[in-house]
């Protein structure tokens, strides 16, 4: 008896003390937060969430590499505590969702009939699947059985349904696919992603210069849910009041009904949502990822800047706005006329964006003049985006155009009349281009009075760059076209004030580079226009003058022709911490590109700033929306079947030749109606790569 | 020699810890359903029951038989293998990171478990030498392991097929597990 007793305390003893020095010799230094964080934790050492047990999720989640929200078994509150333990606010935790990334379902064709396994991974043992699509999915529902938390089904069109509320985000159903078609991600992987070869991506969504999952919100539409189709699209553009209306719709090019009648009138329904949300006072909770620590100085507050601004808030860096004219909005503030894009609705986009917070705005400052890189890095900036825009106009090339009075560049002529003090027009104006922003003159100077106003453009009406439907409403309001035509020199009175133009017909030649036949001068057709006012919209430059000042951080900028050169993937330009996007960086384009760069520059900044590689993938999805060139393989088609014929809805407008119409700023294109939006949004196929839905 | 490889054969396959002695069933059943988790337990098993092994005979031919505690066996074997499995992890996650990364979850999961305490147990009930020990320390676990890894390989293809509601998961490994059971009898004839 008392041996044992001996034993047992001895054996109790020694094994104690024998770990109580293991303990200390053997000590490996841990932070020692790691310990906090693993008490927040489930403590089932489920691997859930991809490590080896609690302790070695706990380290990844103190290193960095793991989120707050990494243990699923421990769900929000769990998040939250250890959010507090790692210094984060809690909630700011982005929430992981699954989505189903494959609309094939039941519609897609099969090369063969399987008879096997009714599970996906089986199914893919065989030729990689029945489905004709190598990336469609499969249909068995792997993923629904995978799930634990009840959150996917099978839906009535064969393709799983993610049910967001009870998804948590574990990554289960992605493991679980063979085909890579359910995708858990955050918020800030969605806007760091930008098209590969390798989605699954409708025509359209090809075409889009921002990339928006244009058939995901039309089905939102479909289905009345206004408010998740404006989030979606607010997930690739923060200007969805402002480009619903002056947006060319590159995407509507590309739209794959247009085979069998008309394309489906995508732009009038993003429009339409927007406002809708807007209208409705609709409450949308845009998702904001956890502070970072970076500040990240945007110059100019353009379209460009201000989507970038969007989306590193998102991705939770600090952001501040310097720019150097009183109100935000650059050049569709300032450059878009009130008919087409009402100041309030573009502030509405504006303000949406501020309102994130972490977002300072300082106007009424100019680079290069009150400040300049050195001062930004001085002021604890990280990274330096340059948005400044082409604010200069090009030269036309006629003597003493910068003498004449009454001759004025289109940027002053459309800056003057944003800031609310326009241009003084005389009764007949003429505009020299062919351009967005020639028609915008053109149809400003109607609206400031001016009787006869004329067009001049050195090649044929149907060659101009401009909308077809800026040219129409041109038409429409009485503007005269004098195509083929180069003005020579201006003849004016004995003051200088301009009295007239004269020109020189041309006739069309051989093609040119751009393909296009490039005008030739008819000798002896000189003729005088009498004008009072000539405004010059050839295109536009950029200042940059800064980068030219010899011993300036700013001096080690490369130029090309005014604009910043930078990597178009990632928009770094010379100098590692500055980038650069919008109109800046290379020839003016559209409010959707400079939107697209946008966040393209956001991205890059966000993988410079973090650290981790900034090249995009080679899988990198490379389409020319303006010669629809570069589509992936096989998703374009020359015929399609099965479709009823069911025009598109018509633009509603203001009534050609009404007082208001040509008298008043009132905005000239409406938003459609309801019914008309469901009966478009009806109108779409919900295409894939190679499936849709005809019409039954 | 003859006898020593009997001895391993034996405890593989003909007196398998798990199919056969049905001990360690909850390693068994837990850590089967993916291939990685069965490797990396099956290594753990035979790494802890090597070590428990040796110092567990030797506390018995040292402490317990001299001292004529032998009706002790059990709880004092329970406090040795807990201890030492304790300090095999502190010494392993200085000295041996990598190897702690590997086997790293599966130490505490198998401190003292059922399996270990058997063939402990065992070897002492079959009065085997050091070497016979040594010996059976290393082929039951190799059995597990052999076991584990078979009955993983067989339960990531269940996963993919049509399994009725109520059999599914527990319910048809256990089923599964008493097939390879009836298969594993077969190797009684062998010696």
């Amino acid at each position: 008896m008392i041996e044992a007793l001996l034993l047992m305390m001895g054996l109790g003893a020694v094994s104690g003390l024998l770990l109580g020095i293991a303990s200390k010799v053997f000590y490996v230094w841990e932070d020692p937060r790691i310990a906090l964080v693993t008490d927040c934790l489930a403590g089932a050492n489920c691997g859930g969430c991809g490590y080896t047990g609690c302790g070695a999720c706990a380290g990844a989640i103190v290193s960095g590499k793991a989120d707050v929200g990494a243990c699923i078994v421990a769900g929000a509150d769990g998040a939250a505590k250890v959010a507090a333990v790692l210094g984060m606010e809690a909630g700011a935790a982005e929430t992981l969702t699954s989505e189903n990334t494959c609309t094939g379902g039941f519609r897609a064709p099969e090369k063969f009939s399987y008879m096997g396994v009714n599970d996906c991974r089986a199914a893919y043992l065989l030729y990689a699947g029945a489905k004709d699509c190598d990336v469609g999915c499969l249909g068995f529902g792997s993923c629904v059985k995978a799930c634990l938390f009840d959150a996917l089904k099978i839906g009535p069109d064969g393709y799983p349904v993610v049910d967001v509320e009870k998804c948590v985000g574990c990554g289960a159903c992605e493991k679980a696919c063979p085909k890579g078609i359910m995708q858990v991600r955050k918020p800030s992987d969605r806007i760091l992603h930008m098209n590969l070869v390798t989605d699954r991506l409708a025509p359209c969504r090809q075409t889009c210069p921002a990339e928006i999952n244009i058939p995901k919100y039309i089905n939102h539409i479909k289905n009345k849910e206004y408010d998740k189709a404006y989030l979606t699209i607010m997930e690739r553009n923060p200007f969805p009041l402002s480009c619903g209306r002056v947006c060319p719709h590159p995407c509507e090019d590309a739209c794959r009904r247009a085979l069998a009648d008309d394309p489906v009138s995508i732009n009038q329904l993003k429009r339409f949502c927007s406002d809708w949300v807007f209208d409705e006072g609709a409450q949308v909770k845009i998702p904001v990822a956890p502070d970072t620590g970076y500040k990240v100085a945007i110059v100019g507050g353009g379209p460009s800047g201000l989507t970038a601004a969007f989306y590193l808030r998102r991705l939770g860096h600090k952001v501040k706005i310097f720019e150097w004219l009183p109100k935000l909005g650059g050049m569709i503030y300032y450059g878009i006329p009130q008919y087409r894009l009402p100041k309030e609705n573009l502030y509405q986009d504006i303000d949406r964006i501020l309102g994130l917070g972490g977002i300072e705005v300082k106007t009424g400052v100019k680079f290069g003049v009150d400040f300049n890189l050195e001062s930004l890095v001085g002021g604890g900036f990280d990274a330096v985006l340059m948005t400044i825009g082409a604010m200069n106009h090009a030269s036309a090339r006629i003597p003493d155009e910068d003498k004449v009075k009454g001759v004025v560049p289109a940027t002053v002529f459309l800056r003057k009349q944003g800031l609310g003090d326009p241009y003084p027009i005389g009764k007949n104006v003429a505009v020299i281009g062919g351009g967005n922003v020639a028609m915008d003159c053109l149809r400003s100077s109607i609206r400031l009075g001016a009787e006869n106003v004329y067009c001049l453009y050195r090649r044929e009406v149907k060659d101009m760059p401009a909308n077809k439907v800026e040219v129409e409403a041109c038409h429409h309001e009485g503007i005269q076209f004098i195509p083929l035509c180069t003005p020579k020199k201006f003849v004016s009175d004995d003051e200088g004030n301009l009295t007239g133009i004269e020109y020189i017909k041309n006739e069309l030649g051989e093609p040119d580079a751009s393909g296009r036949r490039s005008p030739v001068a008819i000798e002896g057709s000189e003729t005088v226009l009498p004008i009072d006012n000539f405004v010059l919209a050839i295109g536009q430059t950029t200042n940059s003058a800064f980068a030219d000042e010899e011993g300036t951080a700013s001096s080690r900028l490369d130029t090309n022709r005014g604009s910043i050169v930078n990597d178009t993937d990632t928009h770094q330009t010379t100098i590692p911490y500055v980038f650069t996007s919008g109109d800046c960086a290379g020839p003016p384009g559209l409010l959707v590109a400079a939107v697209g760069a946008g966040r393209r520059a956001a991205r890059g900044i966000h993988k410079y700033l973090m650290g981790e590689d900034m090249a995009l993938p080679p899988t990198r999805l490379r389409v020319d929306s303006r010669r629809m060139k570069g589509h992936i393989p096989g998703t374009i088609f020359e015929s399609i079947e099965g479709v009823q014929q069911k025009g598109r809805i018509a633009q509603p407008e203001l009534e050609p030749g009404s007082y208001e119409r040509n008298h008043t700023y009132a905005e000239v294109d409406l938003t459609v109606t309801e019914e008309e939006a469901l009966k478009e949004a009806n109108r779409c196929m919900q295409c894939c790569l190679t499936c849709y839905n005809p019409d039954i | 020699m003859g006898d020593y490889i009997l001895l391993a054969v034996g405890a593989i396959l003909v007196n398998n810890i798990l199919l056969i002695q049905y001990l360690g069933n909850c390693p068994f059943l837990g850590t089967s359903k993916s291939m990685d988790n069965a490797t990396g337990m099956a290594m753990a098993v035979v790494f802890v029951l090597a070590l428990a092994g040796i110092v567990t005979w030797i506390f018995e031919a040292v402490f317990l038989k001299p001292l004529g505690l032998e009706y002790m066996r059990t709880i004092v074997f329970i406090v040795v293998i807990a201890a030492l499995v304790q300090f095999v992890e502190i010494f392993m996650k200085k000295s041996m990171p990598a190897l702690y990364a590997g086997l790293g979850i599966f130490l505490p999961l198998i401190t003292t478990n059922c399996a270990v305490m058997g063939v402990c147990l065992i070897n002492i009930k079959e009065e085997y030498n050091f070497m016979e020990m040594l010996i059976s320390s290393i082929a039951y676990p190799a059995g597990f392991g052999l076991a584990l890894i078979l009955f993983a390989g067989l339960r990531e293809r269940i996963i993919i097929g049509r399994v009725p509601g109520p059999l599914q998961d527990v319910s048809i490994a256990l089923v599964t597990a008493g097939f390879m059971s009836l298969s594993f009898l077969g190797f009684k004839g062998m010696i």
